[in-house]
């Protein structure tokens, strides 16, 4: 219980240091939500004050910083103001489509990437042949990737781009709905697996193949323990610990994790709505789409903290190496 | 390409090990050129043990003892040669043959700590090859394991503790039941003394004495410290660039040694000692 309650309460403590470094930040950006209004020289300079004066853009930071700590405390994380809505629910429709797409990445980069680290790992062969490609994918930054899966997509129209769900969808069966979205979700997650992949399958390949090299892989042989034996009973166990503390890091980048993707791919999730909120300066979206990642980040350190703790012995018992 | 042995046995000893012309060869590249040449890690070595007796492998570093202890215990694949475990040919096993007969040679490492799963308890590193040899029932394996806990002297009480709960000389141990558990005929000894102080040296000594005594276990020791190679074993051979330079019984390889490199072993090891009685005089 205290456990939890340590943990409780420096989440607490990082969640305030993250809002205040977001707020500090965006007060040394020049300028309000209103400033481009300016330009416009149909709007008076009267006008533009009173709007900074009804939305209290111009008052003094900590009050701004107090205010939103309030609305923090009530659960609606401050106002929009270019879509005159509480911060919460705008974040809440675009989180969930963001979950659902990063969800459905993550599953599958873990289904393909445990075996492929496994399989290279322990095979010499088998790790030349993917070493290759690996390198590649590691090599291209994230945003080639994207952009190529995109030109494909879009050539061989094998693959709807933009939206979540086609126009009209609305009138379609459940079943020809889950069909559409599954569509529609198919590319960013596919750019998502091809980022994610030989990453994860590198760290999985390396720690496999430093417990395979340990002298208790060697002893295990010479107590003629077999190879598949020796895989799931000796390596993967051992192995695992790197893979989980990855795991973590996984979870905490579901909310993060997929922006520049969805921005490109026209997904309608976090990437956009922050990417826009960040560029006409809608201080209080950014700050809760922060909150929402450090929130993430922190859940997702938590939850590989308790999977360690489950798999390794040494954790529990609190032995010394 | 690798001459023959010409090794001659004597037919009246009961043999547990025989090594006649033993070769590893390992290949290394250039970095430049990538042009390939050849090194004898073992170059053609020849020995044997006898049930219950121990041979030691004494020789500096980077003359091929481990090798050895690889190539004996078939971690790895020999170039040339022929190893006799009583009277079977083990060097031509492959597969299943190999993992069934590998279990009468038992390696015990230098590092204890990094040659259990750190994962298991004392009973779980213990009952691993009972299980994979399938030897009884889990109650069965669990009450073996106790029994061998409490034949290398450590609480049967400790069973259920993680080995990284243990201290050097406790993982040793474990180690050395672990091997004891499949029963088997010849113990490789690699530099199994190295990381522990005198005192438990001197402990762990005593017990495998006991068990060889009791088992009839043959030993192979791969060791640079003189001093216990005295104490332990019946005949050593001196290693020098992959080959076995000098061998005979422990007392004549010391007493009066021919080649170069056994004078130069026990010339450090005398100077090693005669500092150490010297400390020994002043602090008293």
């Amino acid at each position: 219980m205290n456990y939890l309650l340590r943990r409780f309460l420096r989440a607490l403590l990082l969640m305030i240091g993250v809002s205040t470094l977001c707020f500090l930040l965006s007060e040394l950006a020049p300028g309000t939500y209103f400033e481009d209004l300016r330009l416009n020289p149909q709007i008076s300079q009267q006008t533009i004050a009173t709007l900074n004066a009804r939305y209290g853009l111009e008052q003094p930071i900590a009050l701004r910083y107090g205010r939103w700590l309030e609305a923090a405390a009530r659960g609606d994380f401050g106002y929009s103001i270019a879509y005159s809505t509480p911060v919460a629910s705008l974040l809440w429709t675009r989180a969930g489509n963001t979950l659902l797409l990063t969800i459905t990445a993550m599953l599958l980069t873990w289904i393909l990437a445990v075996p492929v680290g496994v399989l290279t790992g322990s095979s010499r062969r088998l790790d030349k042949i993917t070493a290759v490609a690996s390198s590649l994918l590691i090599s291209i930054p994230e945003i080639v990737i994207a952009v190529a899966l995109l030109v494909v997509a879009v050539h061989t129209r094998m693959l709807p781009v933009g939206a979540m769900q086609s126009l009209g969808s609305e009138d379609l069966s459940t079943l020809a709905r889950v069909k559409d979205i599954l569509l529609h979700i198919a590319l960013p997650t596919a750019i998502l697996v091809l980022i994610g992949l030989p990453i994860i399958a590198q760290h999985i390949r390396s720690s496999v193949v430093e417990v395979l090299e340990a002298p208790y892989i060697r002893a295990a042989r010479g107590l003629g323990i077999g190879p598949v034996r020796i895989l799931f009973r000796h390596v993967l166990p051992v192995a695992a610990n790197p893979a989980i503390s990855l795991f973590g890091f996984s979870l905490a980048a579901l909310v993060s994790g997929s922006l520049l993707v969805e921005v490109i791919t026209g997904w309608p999730g976090l990437g956009p709505l922050i990417l826009e909120a960040t560029l006409s300066r809608d201080l209080f979206v950014v700050v809760g789409g922060a909150m929402l990642s450090a929130v993430f980040m922190i859940g997702g350190n938590f939850v590989a903290d308790l999977l360690l703790l489950v798999s390794d012995p040494r954790i529990r018992t609190g032995a010394q190496d | 390409m690798f001459p023959a042995s010409n090794m001659l046995t004597d037919p009246h000893k009961s043999m547990a090990l025989r090594v006649c012309g033993l070769y590893k060869q390992y290949w290394r590249r250039a970095v430049i050129w990538r042009k390939r040449t050849k090194i004898f890690a073992v170059n053609g070595i020849d020995f044997e043990i006898a049930t219950g007796q121990t041979l030691a492998l004494v020789g500096s570093s980077g003359s091929g003892k481990s090798t050895v202890a690889r190539c004996i215990s078939r971690q790895e694949r020999p170039s040339a040669g022929q190893i006799w475990l009583e009277d079977k040919e083990i060097s031509v096993l492959r597969g299943s043959a190999l993992r069934c007969e590998r279990t009468s040679i038992q390696l015990i490492f230098q590092d204890p700590a990094t040659s259990m799963n750190p994962h298991f308890s004392a009973a779980e590193a213990i009952e691993e090859p009972l299980v994979v040899q399938k030897r009884g029932a889990r109650k069965q394996r669990r009450e073996r394991s106790r029994e061998l806990m409490n034949l290398v002297g450590l609480s049967p009480a400790w069973a259920d503790r993680n080995v990284m709960n243990f201290s050097g000389g406790q993982r040793q141990r474990i180690a050395i039941a672990r091997a004891l558990a499949i029963e088997p005929k010849v113990l490789i000894l690699d530099e199994a003394f190295s990381g522990l102080d005198l005192s438990t040296q001197a402990q762990i000594a005593n017990l495998l004495l006991e068990l060889q005594a009791t088992y009839s276990l043959a030993y192979l020791l791969i060791s640079h410290d003189l001093g216990l190679v005295t104490r332990i074993a019946d005949t050593i051979a001196v290693m020098s660039q992959g080959k076995i330079v000098e061998q005979g019984t422990a007392s004549a390889i010391l007493g009066s040694p021919d080649h170069p490199e056994t004078r130069k072993l026990t010339a450090s090891w005398t100077k090693s000692q005669s500092v150490f009685s010297a400390k020994a005089g002043t602090t008293t």
